[in-house]
């Protein structure tokens, strides 16, 4: 059974048909890229994993489990975690609370507890804490910790964004278009955490990515769409030079 | 300038963040148990006012400055809780329990408008609780084997075993006590999971949802809140008023209230208590500025209403996060004081998802 499977999945926005029986599936421990030229579906088969969207055709299974029908907080629950393309961070709080927001999933406490404030909110507060921390260490962001989202330059944004779906604690992350707006050397860190993340905290990644640098260097497999359509799937080395994803990009 | 020192990360947990908090907090708690020992009756009958203003004020705040859902409404449930702890006092049941229970129906009824206010954003929202609002009105002045119609109903004296706490004394302390007491459970709650679910919402509802929130659990959560800390100042208010009838809570009340926590601060607790303070003492203000001003002025018909909106859109213009947003400049003006740059806020006019109406 693979960790993700898409089985013929189709969405219809009424004519387009923004994906069309798609067939992929993402081994445990993959670094998987989904990539295509503009209004390919790429974002859209995110979408679709992560429940914002219906399908219209098909079914998603998560480890086995089918997760179809699930509502989109169910499948943070499940240990889905993601980032969007125009980052969506909580932009009036703090980075430590849009950190803290990721451990929503892990809260243990009901709401009286919390009105009071009981020890137990508080040994959790203190435990969200140390799991947030540890992740701020990985990134980098310790100097960030207590500034707003809305005072901080795009490039630390997306890294927190990066962040916040890592305090989720996910076994599956969703890169939309990581290291979009970010320059070369910070692109080149990106990577390097790519890899960090994969291999010391065993998450599988998938990303929707156009630079193909980046895709080679850190993605086991990809996947081309157009049209909404497969194209080929494989090694990166293999789908670059693939007569039809080359056709797909050049017309 | 203070600089804290963090070794702890309780000191981010915990309330009171330094030594200078403690301070300046205890000396304000203290100077309000000690100062209506000097003040007129008049006086301690505006801050009981002030107080229980608060009290609805947080809980608007907690549904529009922080879960960012507009209401033009709540009058109707400062109206629910006051109907419902007078008719309950005249059924002879304790005023705690009584004011209990209203807060709490208050709270359920809130919540319960909550599920279709699921569906709406921002304007239509508002337009919704205002409609929910004008019902209210409607059942208070119909219902007239509860409520008295237009007539009205009287309010029983606040007695808590056998004393009377209706002398502007008793009932100063026993709204400040309230309010203290409602202003440490707002504050735990957000510091705790469910009031940060509240913020995710207010800015972002696609990636809240996608860190795990239920939206649909945290909005009806934030309105049943809401609703019934309104309900809870409703019948502290009843009490205030002695005499109830429909024409105290209109829309007017509601506009009132929206009025103070934009007025005040959006998505800051500090607004709630200076808007509190704005529409319970400003009204004071203008009626002494009769006095003095010359008779054509003074005169005019509406002067409060006209005053009470050039000063609304003067903050929308120059100063959407209020009366707090202000102070924090002007206290960084202060701290930085040979330093301060004119452009620190510059950049960062930006408004909250409340504001915007989208």
């Amino acid at each position: 059974m693979s960790f993700l499977a898409a089985q013929d999945i189709s969405i219809h926005f009424g004519g387009v048909k923004a994906v069309q029986d798609l067939s992929f599936s993402v081994e445990q421990g993959e670094v998987f890229s989904i990539v295509g030229p503009n209004g390919a579906g790429k974002t859209t088969i995110f979408n679709l994993i992560s429940r914002i969207y219906d399908t219209t055709k098909g079914s998603i299974y998560f480890k086995g489990q089918d997760i179809t029908r699930l509502a989109t907080n169910q499948v943070a629950q499940l240990g889905i975690a993601r980032t969007f393309q125009n980052i969506e961070l909580f932009e009036n709080e703090t980075v430590l609370n849009n950190l803290l927001i990721g451990c929503h999933v892990h809260r243990q406490t009901n709401l009286f507890e919390e009105i009071f404030f009981l020890s137990r909110v508080r040994q959790q507060e203190l435990q969200f804490r140390h799991s947030v921390e540890d992740i701020i260490d990985l990134l980098d962001l310790q100097s960030y910790r207590h500034q707003l989202i809305s005072n901080l330059p795009y490039g630390v944004r997306k890294m927190v964004e990066i962040a916040r779906a890592l305090s989720i604690k996910p076994s599956l992350l969703l890169l939309d278009e990581p290291s979009s707006g970010l320059n070369p050397e910070e692109t080149e860190d990106l990577s390097f955490w790519l890899e960090d993340i994969n291999e010391e905290l065993g998450i599988t990644i998938i990303m929707v990515e156009h630079d193909m640098k980046l895709v080679a260097q850190s993605s086991d497999r990809v996947l081309a769409v157009a049209d909404g359509q497969f194209i080929t799937m494989g090694k990166p080395s293999e789908v670059q030079s693939h007569p039809d994803v080359l056709r797909a990009y050049l017309g | 300038m203070r600089f804290i020192r963090k070794t702890r990360y309780m000191q981010d947990i915990n309330l009171i963040k330094h030594s200078g908090h403690l301070f300046w907090y205890s000396l304000l708690l203290i100077a309000l148990f000690i100062s209506p020992f000097g003040m007129d009756r008049f006086l301690l009958g505006e801050f009981s006012l002030v107080f229980v203003y608060a009290i609805a004020g947080l809980g608007l705040m907690l549904l529009v400055g922080y879960t960012g859902l507009v209401s033009l409404g709540h009058a109707a449930f400062l109206a629910i809780g006051a109907y419902t702890h007078a008719y309950l006092l005249h059924q002879g049941i304790p005023f705690f329990v009584s004011l209990t229970v209203a807060s709490f129906f208050s709270g359920i009824l809130g919540g319960l408008i909550g599920i279709p206010a699921l569906r709406m954003m921002g304007i239509y929202l508002a337009v919704a609780t205002l409609a929910f609002s004008i019902i209210v009105e409607q059942v208070l002045v119909h219902w007239v084997s509860v409520t008295g119609g237009f007539q009205g109903m009287s309010v029983p004296k606040p007695i808590v075993g056998g004393h009377d706490l209706s002398s502007p004394y008793a009932f100063y302390f026993l709204c400040l006590v309230i309010l203290v007491i409602c202003i440490f459970l707002t504050m735990n709650l957000l510091r705790s999971p469910a009031g940060r679910a509240m913020t995710a919402v207010r800015d972002s509802e696609t990636s809240a949802e996608s860190m795990g929130i239920d939206l649909a659990k945290t909005k009806t959560l934030a309105f049943a809140l809401s609703a019934a800390l309104t309900g809870l100042a409703g019948a502290l208010f009843a009490h205030r008023l002695t005499y109830l009838a429909p024409d105290a809570f209109t829309i007017i009340t509601s506009i009132q209230l929206l009025l103070m926590v934009v007025v005040g601060g959006l998505g800051s607790l500090h607004g709630v208590i200076y808007g509190a303070f704005f529409i319970g003492f400003f009204p004071q203000v203008i009626a002494i500025f009769r006095d003095f001003a010359p008779p054509g002025i003074a005169q005019i018909p509406g002067l409060e209403p006209a005053i009470f909106g050039l000063v609304l859109i003067f903050f929308l213009i120059y100063e959407p996060l209020g009366i707090y947003g202000r102070w924090i400049k002007i206290r960084l003006y202060f701290e930085e004081f040979p330093l301060y740059r004119k452009a620190t806020y510059k950049r960062q006019k930006s408004f909250l998802r409340t504001e915007r109406l989208h």
